[in-house]
């Protein structure tokens, strides 16, 4: 076995047996363990395990690798997946914190006095929690087979095992002991590398101060200067100011990412596990913390990465590498097909630009770029299999958090809250286990077997929570009056609207050819584009509340007194009037 | 009564200004106003890229940390802790 092989193998089962340990350790007694882990976490260890559960293999493997390729128009993931946190902290959490109850769809069912309201809300969580999961079964799955080199599937077998032990025992309370483990791991990972790469290129221990500063060659030259003028001088656009699909496109995109990351279910049942409302607004600020480490990196490692593939294939304008002489990770990328080089002019140098006919690098895939880069620097073997059990745990975590909040809010809300509500302790926990176990299979044949829209999915899944959960949240706390029907009404068009939008584009249900407007910048509604969209879905969810608020008319009195007892963190918790 | 209405119309207020904020940092700097602010430098950053990519972010940290300690202080001038 080589050293490289035996690090990873160090390093990622290390990992797993203290995943293991913890789960032992922090398991479940109750129903209050297993889905708020007690109630118990303090500030600061939630806001490690939010970190954890919101970083996916999305951000951990491919954030940089698109920011590399987009330039500035990368910067809507940036903001908008940092940004929904100030929205969570100052308009959702404290109050539904003190509200207190388990679920999300709880919540809206409480507030909006229905059972309707309780399973739209159902619906919308599980449609979001398992297109997302698909994707972290594939990471699991690719991370295993790149570095271990083991088949796919046995990759992602080895995957749902993991979970499954520590999800299904632990609950909640397990999951997030282990979050805040993999928190860890993830983040060394991922800063890690960047550090050298960092001191390497400009001299500058910190990624964030070393991407404003002039390179290490003795140059006097900024990175980013140099960075433009490489890429416009093969014809690619500047990439400081390489916009995404216009100005209005990247507004909507930057604001729907922001309230989806703000209504999506897994991220605010958080909220729920910690001891009272200040904590719970001061979590929100440790995650934030924990989330912009890795998140202000990310452009540095974008930068660098695109810097460093550009050196290494053309070291000198017009002294482009010999094919034969290319390094190893780019024979081993060559391998798995996300790199391909075809030799056009037949010179044997590697060409690449961004003119179609005469470019050399016919297939660059942007999910390699953070695997690849530590290659690419030459760094020692054992950062590289740092950053395999760093992706490992970023799609762990991820998985078992979405995997709570469908098990909770079948077994909780479907359940318990309204098939058998006479359903004792013992049996509503033991009901959770089953259906998490079950969702682990569903999620695996799911990453096996991924359906034909998956590509497109993740950006429903914000699309979905944007349009849908987060305005009903928000007018259920700051709209008095808000009745439940005009809620329903409100949620079927918001999420309607976009579907709809996403359907006629993309296809309906993603199946090529169905889409009767076509995938195309002209026949967008003002040049946005359809992963955009949830913006505009939430506009129309809360015109059309406000609407059918004025004809049906306001919320009984009762529950406009619940709303002015969740708006304040003293007295009692609230106590719905309907079950 | 009237306490809880004004301790509810002050954290409106308190939420107003910080969103106006995060406005402002992302969409406004970042976005809308990227291009005249690229004219300016911070280091090798144009600081319209800074923004959008460094500057939005840690505003966005300081905005929260800020809005619960003056949440927290409001607790207690209304006298509503949690018991």
């Amino acid at each position: 076995m080589d050293e490289l092989k035996l690090y990873t193998y160090i390093a990622v089962f290390g990992s797993f047996a203290m995943y293991f340990a913890i789960a032992w350790w922090a398991r479940a007694g109750s129903t209050s363990d297993f889905y708020v882990a007690g109630g118990g976490i303090t500030p600061l260890q939630n806001g490690m395990a939010i970190g954890a559960d919101w970083m996916s293999a999305a951000s951990f493997l491919s954030m940089a690798g698109m920011i590399a390729f987009l330039g500035y128009g990368g910067s809507v993931f940036l903001m908008g997946w940092t940004g929904g946190y100030v929205l969570l902290a100052m308009l959702l959490a404290p109050y539904m914190r003190k509200h207190g109850k388990f679920t999300v769809p709880e919540f809206i069912s409480d507030r909006y006095y229905s059972k309707t309201a309780r399973v739209v809300a159902v619906v919308c969580l599980i449609i979001a929690s398992l297109t997302y999961i698909i994707g972290q079964m594939k990471g699991v799955g690719v991370a295993f087979s790149h570095f271990l080199e083991v088949e796919y599937e046995n990759g992602l077998y080895i995957g749902m095992f993991v979970v499954w032990v520590y999800a299904v025992l632990g609950g909640m309370k397990g999951i997030t002991y282990t979050q805040i483990a993999q928190y860890c791991v993830l983040i060394f990972a991922y800063t890690i590398p960047a550090v050298f790469i960092s001191l390497q290129l400009t001299g500058n221990p910190i990624p964030q101060l070393g991407l404003g500063s002039t390179l290490a060659d003795g140059s006097g030259v900024y990175l980013l200067d140099k960075l433009d003028r490489v890429v416009t001088d093969l014809g690619f656009k500047e990439y400081t100011t390489a916009n995404m699909g216009g100005t209005i496109n990247m507004f909507a995109y930057t604001l729907s990412l922001m309230i989806g990351t703000a209504g999506l279910p897994h991220v605010i049942m958080r909220f729920f596990t910690v001891p009272s409302v200040q904590a719970a607004r001061s979590s929100a600020g440790y995650a934030l913390v924990f989330i912009a480490l890795l998140y202000t990196v990310a452009p540095a490692v974008g930068a660098m990465a695109r810097l460093n593939l550009m050196n290494t294939i053309e070291p000198a304008a017009g002294q482009n590498m010999d094919y034969a002489e290319r390094p190893q990770w780019f024979k081993d990328w060559e391998k798995t097909g996300l790199l391909k080089y075809q030799d056009k002019n037949g010179d044997g140098k590697v060409q690449y630009t961004a003119n179609e006919a005469s470019n050399e690098m016919v297939k660059v895939d942007r999910d390699i770029m953070v695997l690849a880069n530590p290659a690419i620097a030459n760094l020692p073997n054992w950062v590289i299999a740092l950053v395999a059990a760093g992706g490992l745990a970023a799609a762990l975590s991820t998985a078992a958090g979405l995997l709570l909040a469908i098990s909770s809010s079948i077994s909780h809300d479907l359940m318990k809250g309204i098939l058998t509500p006479d359903m004792s302790e013992k049996n509503e926990l033991l009901a959770g286990r089953v259906v998490m176990t079950l969702s682990i299979f569903v999620a695996g044949y799911l990453g096996l077997n991924p359906p034909g829209f998956a590509a497109g999915t993740v950006a429903l899944a914000f699309g979905l929570a944007a349009s849908s959960i987060f305005p009903a949240l928000m007018m259920g706390i700051f709209a008095k009056k808000m009745s439940g029907t005009a809620a329903v009404w409100g949620m079927c068009s918001g999420i309607g609207v976009t579907m709809l939008y996403v359907f006629q584009h993309k296809g309906i249900m993603f199946i090529p050819g169905t889409s009767f407007l076509g995938d195309m910048g002209a026949n967008w509604f003002l040049g946005i584009s359809p992963n955009a969209f949830g913006a505009v879905g939430a506009i129309v969810n809360f015109a059309v509340a406000f609407l059918v608020l004025r004809v049906t008319g306001p919320a009984p009195a009762h529950i406009q007194q619940m709303v002015d007892n969740f708006r304040t963190p003293h007295g009692e918790i609230t106590t719905a009037h309907n079950h | 009564m009237e306490e809880k209405q004004s301790y509810w119309q002050e954290n409106l207020r308190l939420i107003f200004i910080c969103l106006a904020i995060w406005f402002v940092v992302s969409f406004g700097f970042g976005i809308l106003l990227v291009e005249p602010l690229n004219e300016f430098r911070l280091g090798g950053y144009k600081l319209g890229f800074w923004f959008a990519q460094q500057g939005s972010i840690y505003t966005f940290v300081g905005l929260i940390f800020w809005y619960t300690k003056k949440m927290n202080q409001l607790d207690k001038k209304y006298n509503v802790e949690e018991s």
